[in-house]
């Protein structure tokens, strides 16, 4: 169980707030279709923060006209990972942004034992700090019990 | 001011024999060239817009003038040694004078100054010209540069910010929010073990990034090393504890070059994400600090410490805006930029127009903003810029309203000062930011509404509804000492 005052993990725009219901997620998929930005969906069981790559649960809805269509395909990402963070992502293709305009988790593992951080003594007083995610000892696809 | 030459034909206006021109005595400076109301400015110009207040009886074209050549190649005498260079080409040209609005005795002077007069890529070299003796120029009461076009041409020689704010996000991967921040309080006196325990708690809490503040360097009571040593555990075990990257603005400001790059280079051996110095270091030291960054994938934070001595007053000085476009050419990824409600000076409007100058990538003219020229920023990098000073979680939704997601918001005193502690107040703030984001987002009129949004999520949320009831009174509403000229948009210039 992580310690920090939600007890999960925080990453994204929503993760102090109750989880978003399926309405409330369509809300922000239309404000985002409303500025033009294309969305996506994708799924990891490596929620490192510095794991930059989660997998693409298909490509960017660059034409995408209505929230409904990517709620179908968030309910079928849900149904394949359950036990899997999935994260929604909005581009900005924007010249001068051309980069994610917004994240945030819809989906978590049950549990989210959280990360360790290693020590490493080095020179004098210095420290090298590494964090380690306790799942990710585990094989893909294997860290949250799907 | 000078007297007109003996016998000068046309007093008031540019002497173009130049057997009298270059004859020994003085002139007036409109004599010399430096006024010209036929001068339609060139795109590769550099114009600055003086606000000038001259002494009793002095015409103000003739002040206007005056400042041109004081900025350029004028003195006080005519030099015969004018007549061995294209001299003309290197006199700035002061080509409008108005009157200031409400302000008697006070005028608006634009001069257009040729690329030739300045070294790319340098702002020491820019403001050594400009603001440079001219500022202390007895015919004058008081002078204000109140705003600066750089020209595409001149804006290309500089690098700009290290990483700018798009990339800043990638890094941290945080998208769609205002980050959050808070200063270490108290400012002095803690040791850096007590010191890393409020970085530890901020960051667990909920913030994304902790700060020195700016007279933080390497005191007795706690040694520059210990402070990066303590807080960068307290960085690990937050980014840990939480998941996300988190970072604290080391303060790197030192005596000389050698110390802050010693200081930095801790910085980046023992992995923070970020840097910061104080603007009293200079535009040198600030342009070799972004080199730094620059090479060592860092972020720059800068911290304005001390331009309040110049920019407050309206009468004199140089504008904040001008200020922060050096900055961004000069190159730094964070810029306090005012915060407008809280308890340091800035009205909204004009702070909105220190925003735009950071994050725009062509900045309109606006005047209400006090934006006096359309500015081509030719694709540099955005500074994100930051609020800090006086605000709160119940000020959320002013916040958001006025300056949308691009922006660091620190709560320092409305973090550490929470009655049930700094993760408690770190929490108050990003459940308030994290609501009042949603809601926006899902067309709620935030500006209105804001209070019931923050008190439905209190209901949620102890320690928010805790925070809303600690600083329910708290605002700083005090008249402002610079403000705009013009409350509506007028005809364009």
């Amino acid at each position: 169980m992580m310690t920090n005052p939600t007890g999960r993990i925080t990453q994204g725009q929503f993760s102090f707030l109750p989880d978003l219901t399926d309405a409330e997620i369509a809300l922000q998929l239309d404000y985002g279709l409303r500025r033009g930005f294309a969305w996506s969906i994708e799924y990891t069981d490596d929620p490192h923060p510095r794991n930059t790559y989660w997998e693409m649960y298909g490509m960017p809805m660059f034409d995408l006209q209505d929230p409904a269509g990517l709620m179908v395909e968030l309910r079928a990402c849900r149904a394949s990972f359950p036990q899997h963070y999935i994260r929604l992502m909005a581009f900005d293709s924007t010249r001068g942004v051309e980069s994610i305009a917004m994240s945030f988790i819809v989906n978590r593992p049950a549990r989210e034992p959280g990360f360790m951080l290693e020590r490493q003594e080095v020179d004098g007083r210095s420290m090298r700090a590494t964090i380690r995610g306790y799942a990710a000892e585990r094989p893909e696809g294997e860290r949250y019990g799907d | 001011m000078n007297q007109p030459a003996e016998g000068a034909p046309l007093a008031g206006n540019e002497i173009r024999d130049t057997k009298q021109r270059y004859s020994a005595g003085v002139l007036k400076y409109r004599q010399m060239g430096y006024w010209d109301a036929d001068y339609v400015p060139k795109d590769t110009d550099v114009l600055c817009l003086f606000r000038i207040t001259p002494q009793e009886g002095v015409d103000p074209i003739e002040a206007a003038a005056a400042v041109a050549g004081e900025s350029s190649t004028a003195t006080w005498t005519v030099v015969w040694t004018d007549r061995l260079t294209a001299c003309d080409t290197y006199r700035a040209k002061a080509y409008k004078v108005e009157p200031a609005p409400g302000a008697p005795g006070v005028f608006l002077a634009w001069i257009a100054y040729d690329l030739v007069l300045f070294e790319e890529g340098s702002i020491a070299n820019m403001t050594a010209s400009l603001i440079g003796n001219v500022f202390s120029f007895k015919p004058l009461k008081a002078c204000r540069l109140e705003d600066i076009r750089i020209p595409v041409a001149y804006v290309k020689t500089f690098k700009g910010p290290p990483t700018g704010l798009i990339v800043e996000r990638e890094r941290l991967d945080k998208f769609g929010r205002p980050l959050l921040g808070a200063t270490t309080k108290p400012k002095l006196g803690l040791s850096a073990r007590n010191y890393g325990r409020v970085i530890y708690e901020g960051l667990k809490g909920g913030l994304d990034f902790m700060k020195d503040d700016e007279n933080i360097n390497s005191q007795p009571f706690m040694h520059w090393r210990d402070r990066f040593l303590y807080v960068m555990d307290g960085v690990n075990k937050a980014a840990a504890a939480t998941g996300e990257v988190k970072g604290s603005y080391l303060n790197v400001t030192g005596a000389t070059m050698e110390d802050m790059y010693e200081r930095a280079e801790f910085a980046k051996e023992l992995g923070s994400v970020i840097v910061m110095v104080d603007l009293v270091i200079g535009w040198t030291a600030i342009q070799s600090m972004a080199n730094w960054a620059r090479k060592n994938d860092m972020l720059l934070h800068m911290h304005r410490a001390g331009h309040g001595t110049y920019t407050r007053q309206k009468s004199h000085g140089v504008s904040f805006r001008v200020i922060a476009k050096w900055l961004r050419l000069a190159g730094c990824d964070h810029l306090h930029a005012g915060t407008a409600v809280g308890k340091l000076e800035g009205d909204p409007m004009t702070v909105q127009g220190y925003y735009n100058v950071c994050r725009d990538a062509v900045t309109k003219q606006d005047l209400p903003r006090g934006l006096w020229f359309d500015q081509d920023w030719a694709d540099l990098k955005k500074v994100m810029p930051v609020a800090s000073g006086g605000i709160h979680a119940g000020q959320m939704h002013q916040l958001i309203d006025l300056f949308g997601d691009d922006v660091v918001l620190q709560f320092g005193g409305g973090t550490i000062g929470h009655p049930a502690g700094i993760q408690a107040g770190a929490v108050a703030n990003r459940v308030a930011l994290e609501a009042m984001v949603k809601a926006r987002n899902e067309g709620r009129d935030i500006a209105n509404e804001g209070p019931d949004i923050l008190q439905a999520a209190a209901r949620f949320c102890t320690p928010l509804r805790q925070a809303l009831e600690t600083w329910k009174d708290v605002s700083f509403n005090y008249a402002s000492t610079d403000t705009s000229d013009y409350a509506a948009t007028p005809t364009a210039l």
